[in-house]
């Protein structure tokens, strides 16, 4: 066949597919606003956007591993334990400026160990992320003897409870992380790299990218994004907790899948894992308002999470 | 080689007519009639994106035909899917083997169709007896025990062979097959195919090598654009009336090789090893230079391309470029050294399926293209453009998948990246398998003004006329060895064949 114009629409699909979401989101936010009239209240939608903050900056880093082909199951580990460095420093005594310093830099670390591991050590993503899951809510359980680190300075708090021009600060943090991955991700070589890397990992190496080096840092990435997690978390609970993020890689992971990351790499898009996180964020808020057993959103959200996915590929099959 | 004269039967086991089938914005096929006789092997030809690709998945089942007839045995069949043409004898071997290497020959030629006992349990002596059999019937010596992935290239096509008429086929779809094969594995195969000739199969057979066509086949049908445009037999026509047929306008040189100044020396490899794969190479590449590298598959050729350009490791040995020793730990280093790698195995090594035109071509480039990390996205997209426009790549936009592009001009876009970053030592791993004669052509003269420009280029191929017709030199491996250097304007194929065969000289 020649290509002709009419196949244009192909190139399209991730945008489409994108848009998708978008109405997925919008259909509903329209049908909680019916149900409940607690929903479209401002303080409400705040405190939505507020309740996903965590799991959509811990998305990020996982959108970044995902498109690189890989897969992070240690977010919730590593939150949990650069959390309670984090506080502990402050405990300690140390500014609040130098604890967070503190806390993303050991974030960080572990996931540049993930990263080492599955690069030079040539382990699979799955099994590096799973020990080091294991690994680091070990020794956040370890630093604390298994106890919180509770009660902060005001000013510390403010990071989860203030607000700046009516806007909650976590809220803002999390606009920030953001705008700062969708800049490195679509403008950066770094970013391109991540994609190219997730493609075709050998074609990459063989256009001179070290990737090595790359697939290194993406996992770095994922370790700091969620160390910031676990700063929005500790100041909101004013206590950082050794069992803190417990299967949030399970949410990171859904916000990306729902967004539209393929996990065979390659494809993905920051906007679209914004949009997965609120939509999961919104389902349990809604489900809260209606009433729902939390026995039962589980069900609901295990399945939005299937449909998302069944549509997609079904959608990516007729691209094809 | 017993050959007997093909016995072509009056009554056709194929009848094609009307055949129409069109995709949103594109007619594939167009009235198209299609005709195959018993005994017969019957040459598909066209470009690239030319329809035939769409007449077989037809075929296969795999597309429903918008309007049109199938005859078979003078029978009007449905073909509804690929069961309904698996179910009428209908079998097909793909250029991609679809063969599950940890299974032995003989499983992998009756997966899915296995003798039985009773309940499942396969009746594994049975299977070896029948699969000795065939292989026997076919005159291939594999050991139907072996697993497959202790195979070569030309021994799996055999398997595929075996495993397609395996299901008593009545037309065999060929696509390609010999596109993995050196010259020596292609005439085993093409032993094979006269024999399934011989006992009645029809073939189908697609290539791009038309010198290969009047070795095997007995008739053809051109398309062009989706249209029947030409059919007869094969002894009535000339390679040039192929290609006038084929392309619409007479292409005058098949091998436009302009007459070369070779100038200072670029490249010096000198008792470069690396064990079990290449011994004490030593060559040099000039400036304005092609050198072909031929031999047979498994020379070693692939193997001393890869540790040149850093892919593998090497033991020993040295590499000089433009008269300075280096070191090459990595492609990166060979890139920065300016070398330009295109790989064999183009889906695999040489494009990123899943991202843009623009995103691939820029990829080698993008620590030129950007300040601090940032790439510099304006200056990115005009690059692309400015190579989709000289190489004339047929897409419909810099930010197209490369996935959706035809094969000439996916290669054309793994040229652009080396074009793109300037690369003057340029190794060319087989630069045309499975490319169609025009975009062919294409390329080659986009080889030559590669060496106008100062650039030299090392090609490595299996194909004969390539080789001979692109070339300034040649340099022949055999067993990791460099067995022969020879001047491409005065040696011939048999010299080149010999010492490829290890035959001193």
């Amino acid at each position: 066949m020649k290509p002709s114009n009419a196949f244009n629409w192909k190139h399209w699909i991730p945008a489409g597919r994108q848009f998708g979401t978008l109405i997925g989101l919008a259909a509903l936010c329209a049908m909680l606003s019916f149900s409940s009239p607690h929903f479209l209240t401002a303080s409400n939608l705040f405190n939505v956007l507020q309740q996903t903050a965590v799991n959509a900056v811990l998305a990020v880093g996982m959108t970044f591993v995902i498109i690189s082909a890989g897969i992070d199951l240690s977010v919730g580990s590593i939150l949990a334990f650069s959390g309670v460095v984090m506080a502990g420093a402050l405990d300690a005594g140390l500014s609040m400026g130098a604890a967070i310093l503190l806390g993303v830099a050991v974030g960080t670390a572990c996931g540049l160990l993930n990263g080492l591991l599955i690069s030079l050590g040539r382990l699979p993503p799955f099994i590096s992320t799973l020990g080091m899951m294991s690994v680091a809510r070990g020794a956040a359980l370890v630093y604390t003897e298994g106890r919180p680190i509770s009660g902060f300075s005001p000013e510390f708090r403010f990071l989860a409870t203030g607000e700046i021009l009516m806007i909650p600060v976590p809220v803002l943090l999390m606009g920030a992380v953001y705008l700062v991955g969708y800049f490195v991700l679509n403008h950066t070589r770094f970013g391109r790299y991540t994609y190219a890397i997730g493609g075709n990992e050998e074609a990459t190496r063989l256009s001179g990218v070290n990737v090595r080096f790359h697939k290194t840092a993406v996992y770095g990435v994922s370790g700091m994004t969620s160390a910031i997690g676990a700063v929005i978390l500790t100041a909101r609970l004013n206590s950082a907790q050794p069992i803190a993020g417990i299967m949030y890689e399970l949410d990171a992971i859904a916000a990306t899948v729902i967004g539209g990351a393929s996990l065979m790499g390659g494809e993905g898009r920051l906007t679209g894992t914004l949009i997965g996180a609120l939509i999961i964020g919104v389902l349990r808020n809604g489900l809260n308002l209606l009433g729902v057993s939390s026995f039962l959103q589980q069900i609901v959200i295990g399945s939005v999470i299937i449909v998302a996915v069944l549509m997609d590929t079904a959608l990516r099959k007729r691209g094809a | 080689m017993t050959d007997a004269k093909p016995k072509i039967a009056e009554d056709a086991v194929l009848k094609m007519r009307g055949i129409r089938k069109a995709f949103p914005g594109v007619v594939a096929l167009d009235e198209v009639d299609f005709q195959l006789h018993r005994g017969e092997v019957h040459a598909l030809l066209g470009e690239n994106g030319a329809g035939k690709s769409t007449l077989i998945k037809i075929l296969t089942g795999a597309y429903i035909r918008d309007a049109g007839e199938i005859l078979l045995d003078n029978e009007s069949v449905a073909l509804n899917g690929p069961a309904d043409s698996q179910a009428m004898g209908i079998s097909c071997v793909y250029q991609e083997f679809d063969l599950v290497p940890h299974l032995s020959v003989a499983q992998n030629i009756f997966l899915g169709k296995e003798p039985e006992r009773f309940w499942g349990v396969i009746d594994g002596r049975e299977l070896r007896a029948r699969a000795r059999k065939l292989l026997q019937d076919l005159g291939i010596d594999l050991n139907p025990d072996f697993p497959v992935r202790t195979l070569s290239v030309a021994q799996q096509q055999m398997v595929e062979v075996a495993k397609a008429i395996a299901v008593q086929a009545r037309i065999l779809i060929m696509d390609e097959p010999t596109s993995a094969l050196t010259h020596g594995e292609a005439r085993e195969l093409f032993a094979a195919i006269r024999r399934l000739r011989n006992r009645g199969t029809g073939i189908i057979y697609i290539t791009h090598k038309l010198e290969e066509l009047f070795e095997i086949a007995d008739s053809y049908t051109v398309l062009r654009d989706g249209r029947l445009v030409g059919s007869g037999r094969v002894s009535d026509v000339s390679v040039r009336e192929l290609i006038r047929l084929m392309v619409d306008r007479d292409i005058q040189d098949h091998f436009p090789r302009a007459a070369p100044s070779p100038g200072e020396e670029l490249l010096r490899v000198e008792k470069f090893s690396r064990q079990n794969h290449f011994e004490d190479v030593t060559f040099t590449l000039r400036r304005g230079e092609i050198l072909g590298l031929a031999g047979l598959l498994g020379a070693g050729r692939t193997a001393l391309a890869r540790s040149l350009f850093g892919a593998d490791p090497f033991d020993s040995g040295r590499i000089l470029v433009r008269g300075g020793q280096v070191a090459i730990r990595s492609p990166g280093a060979a890139i920065r050294r300016g070398m330009g790698f295109l790989t064999e195995d183009r889906k695999g090594q040489g494009l990123i399926l899943i991202l843009s035109v623009l995103s691939n071509i820029s990829l080698p480039s993008l620590t030129r293209l950007s300040r601090l990390g940032v790439v510099d996205g304006a200056a990115e997209k005009s690059m692309a453009e400015r190579f989709i426009r000289e190489l004339r790549i047929k897409t419909p936009g810099s930010g197209q998948k490369a996935l959706y592009l035809s094969g000439g001009h996916q290669q054309k876009v793994v040229l652009s990246k080396w074009l793109a970053r300037e690369a003057e030592i340029l190794i060319f791993d087989e630069p045309t398998r499975g490319i169609d004669v025009a975009s062919k052509v294409e390329i080659y003269q986009f080889m030559n003004r590669l060496t106008e420009q100062g650039a030299g280029i090392l090609m490595i191929s299996s194909e004969m006329p390539e080789v001979l017709g692109m070339s300034d030199r040649v340099v022949v491996m055999h067993q990791g060895r460099i067995r022969a250097e020879l001047n491409a304007k005065e040696t011939s194929q048999e010299a080149i064949l010999r010492a490829a065969l290890g035959e001193l000289p």
